[in-house]
């Protein structure tokens, strides 16, 4: 245990040393030439490497670099968001349309009052009642307000495009002015071989949309024919999905190719 | 030599007094090409009109085609929009539609702080001007107006989406009243859901918490809000069984939420004394703050089940392979098509899209919850039917249901 500690002690203490000759390395003061950088801006681009090491030394284990850096970007970020919070929608929204004396405190300009403005501030008092213990209750209207407003507004905005769009885009011909069926295998032309694969992408979404709904039925037990066509149902999903997996991996990749780029170019300097 | 030093400075200068002739000559056609452009004829009949089932700060303007755009000399290469509160000055241009078009909508912003802020039940006055290749060359219509712009209550384009939600109102309270009345409503058997309870067995018997992970979604989102009905289920089951819970939250609205969700479910087990505030706490509402917590969380507790439901987006993967690390049991269900493969990859069990509404009604068998659900399987089936009607529709060229679902969007 003791021996552990020591060996945790000396780690810390590497860090710190590679953490400050990296700064002066990278602020251009070792070799006495005139860095582009400034010290400042070497100080926070080595320090955002280290803390991208630092969480990037989650894949080995849990780990008290982990947990530091883990802990500063919790405690920045909330920190922040409050912060935004509280000068975007308090002092940037509410008071310029309440109050011309807190507006001038705030050095925002007031624009014009308006009453609808006092039904937030009377929900977020009633919602801040649940710190009392006996008027605790109160604190749930405004959350039945919430949710039960938002809930209706998103039942209008979920029928026009999840029900009315996604209809409409099923009106499709399956077959698509194709007469080739007799002769079609001796008359071939690009043309047909055209109508022929709109035709079947056609299909394609017909029968997938249909087996894809089929599986979505709870009224039924999937046996016989629903059995069936929600098994096909969710093959099609699967398909659509394992698609969708590859589409975003790719995009987590760049992600990742932006955070190398960021240590191996911004920070060592390796790639011009 | 001299005279081959003559010879080239003599067809030097001849060489810039021809280029210089020629710049000339090239002038000259050019003016005599724009002098060549005589002004259009105007265009006609303009009618600015109030776009109709707005709400306001919008005007459409229609216009017959000036006699010289794509016949007469050809010379007409579009049409300017000019707006004026006055009728005499002020007028500033608005926008350019191109030749051969005979109707223009002009759109204003609708709050007052916006620059291009389009007051309703103002006078505003229009003119047109056919453009053509000479900025100079050009003619207008004279000004026409006042138009005023006034927003309507409803929108005649959406009465279809009116008509839905009114049958599915009727349905849905037809089942309700039909599930408060006693009748049986079969639901399926939900393999994820079921697993639940077994994993909240698991986790007592383990002596471990369970990990409840409500996303990244506000209280209003719809998912959020299934998942609460969930969670109260869940931790209903937990003060039963008397085992640990943890809800860390992105949101502070729903932290609010969650607390009370899991303050009511313990009461309702007859444990109000095992429930703790700090059983439910906010995190940051910063997406990867968010998850780099979770996780260490997750490593640190070693949660016995991992319950994700509701609003996933790019933290889902992170998330669900790093509980897979910590060797937990794994539950999630989200609505977000493009996360789901990541927890069915990952996780042990996956609610996919609204078998995680449906999971809600499976769990609690409220009537409320039952009748939606009912009312749900029959908009899929009423969905499956308009699908046929339309396939049929755009089979025989029928295109008025095409463009009746059109003019809902």
């Amino acid at each position: 245990m003791k021996g552990s500690r020591s060996w945790g002690k000396i780690i810390l203490f590497s860090m710190i040393a590679l953490f400050l000759l990296s700064w002066v390395i990278k602020s251009g003061l070792l070799s006495g030439s005139q860095s582009p950088i400034s010290i400042r801006d070497a100080f926070f681009i080595t320090l955002a490497a280290f803390l991208t090491l630092a969480i990037l030394s989650f894949l080995y284990k849990d780990n008290p670099y982990y947990k530091f850096a883990e802990h500063l970007f919790v405690g920045v970020s909330a920190a922040y968001w409050m912060c935004v919070g509280f000068w975007s929608t308090f002092v940037g929204n509410f008071i310029p349309r309440v109050s011309s004396t807190l507006a001038g405190f705030f050095g925002v300009p007031f624009k014009e009052f308006n009453v609808f403005y006092l039904a937030p501030l009377i929900l977020g008092i009633m919602l801040l009642m649940r710190l009392s213990s006996k008027a605790g209750w109160i604190a749930r209207w405004p959350l039945s307000f919430i949710v039960g407003t938002t809930a209706g507004l998103n039942l209008i905005r979920y029928l026009r495009s999840d029900f009315v769009s996604q209809v409409s885009n099923t009106f499709v011909p399956l077959l698509v002015d194709w007469k080739g069926i007799g002769p079609f295998f001796s008359t071939f032309s690009l043309s047909a071989s055209g109508q022929f694969a709109l035709s079947l992408t056609n299909w394609v979404i017909f029968v997938g949309t249909f087996c894809g709904l089929v599986y979505f039925f709870f009224s039924k037990e999937h046996k016989g024919f629903y059995g069936g066509a929600s098994r096909l149902g969710i093959w099609v999903l699967m398909v659509t999905f394992g698609a969708s997996f590859g589409y975003t991996v790719m995009g987590r990749v760049s992600l990742l190719v932006g955070r190398l780029t960021f240590l191996f170019q911004d920070w060592l300097g390796m790639i011009s | 030599m001299k005279f081959k030093i003559w010879a080239v400075c003599c067809l030097a200068i001849l060489g810039m007094i021809s280029s210089g002739m020629a710049q000339e000559n090239a002038d000259t056609a050019n003016r005599a090409t724009t002098a060549s452009i005589s002004p259009p004829a105007p265009p006609g009949n303009l009618e600015p009109k109030d776009t109709p089932d707005d709400n306001g700060h919008s005007i459409t303007l229609g216009w017959s085609l000036s006699p010289d755009d794509g016949a007469g000399n050809k010379s007409v290469l579009g049409y300017k929009i000019f707006r004026s509160t006055n009728r005499d000055t002020g007028f500033v241009e608005r926008g350019v539609s191109p030749s051969g078009s005979k109707e223009y909508v002009d759109m204003g912003g609708a709050i007052p702080e916006e620059n291009d802020y389009m007051p309703n039940d103002t006078d505003y006055y229009y003119k047109l001007r056919a453009v053509t290749s000479d900025s100079t060359v050009y003619s207008e219509t004279g000004v026409i107006g006042p138009t005023q712009t006034t927003g309507e209550w409803f929108n005649r384009g959406r009465t279809l989406v009116l008509v839905f939600v009114l049958i599915f109102a009727m349905v849905t309270v037809f089942f309700i009243r039909k599930a408060r009345s006693g009748a049986e409503l079969f639901v399926r058997r939900l393999a994820g859901i079921e697993a639940v309870d077994e994993a909240i067995g698991r986790a007592t018997e383990m002596g471990k918490p369970i990990l409840y992970v409500l996303g990244l979604g506000t209280a209003s989102d719809i998912a959020t809000i299934a998942s609460f009905s969930i969670l109260g289920r869940v931790a209903k089951k937990i003060a039963e069984y008397q085992t640990g819970l943890i809800v860390p939250c992105y949101d502070a609205i729903v932290m609010t939420v969650a607390q009370e969700t899991v303050r009511t479910a313990f009461l309702d087990a007859g444990r109000p004394d095992a429930y703790n505030e700090d059983m439910v706490y906010y995190v940051t509402s910063n997406q990867f703050g968010y998850v780099a917590a979770v996780n260490g969380t997750m490593l640190r507790q070693m949660p016995a089940t991992n319950i994700y439901m509701g609003t996933f987006f790019a933290e889902s993967l992170l998330l669900a392979e790093t509980g897979a690390l910590a060797g937990s049991v794994q539950i999630a269900g989200t609505d977000q098509v493009a996360q789901i493969p990541f927890f069915v990859v990952a996780c042990d069990y996956t609610l996919i899209g609204e078998e995680l509404y449906a999971a809600s009604a499976y769990l609690s068998r409220e009537p409320i919850l039952l009748g939606s659900l009912k009312a749900q399987d029959y908009g899929k089936a009423a969905v499956i039917a308009l699908s046929i009607i339309g396939i049929i529709a755009a089979q025989f060229n029928w295109t008025w249901l095409v463009e009746l679902f059109k003019s809902a969007n």
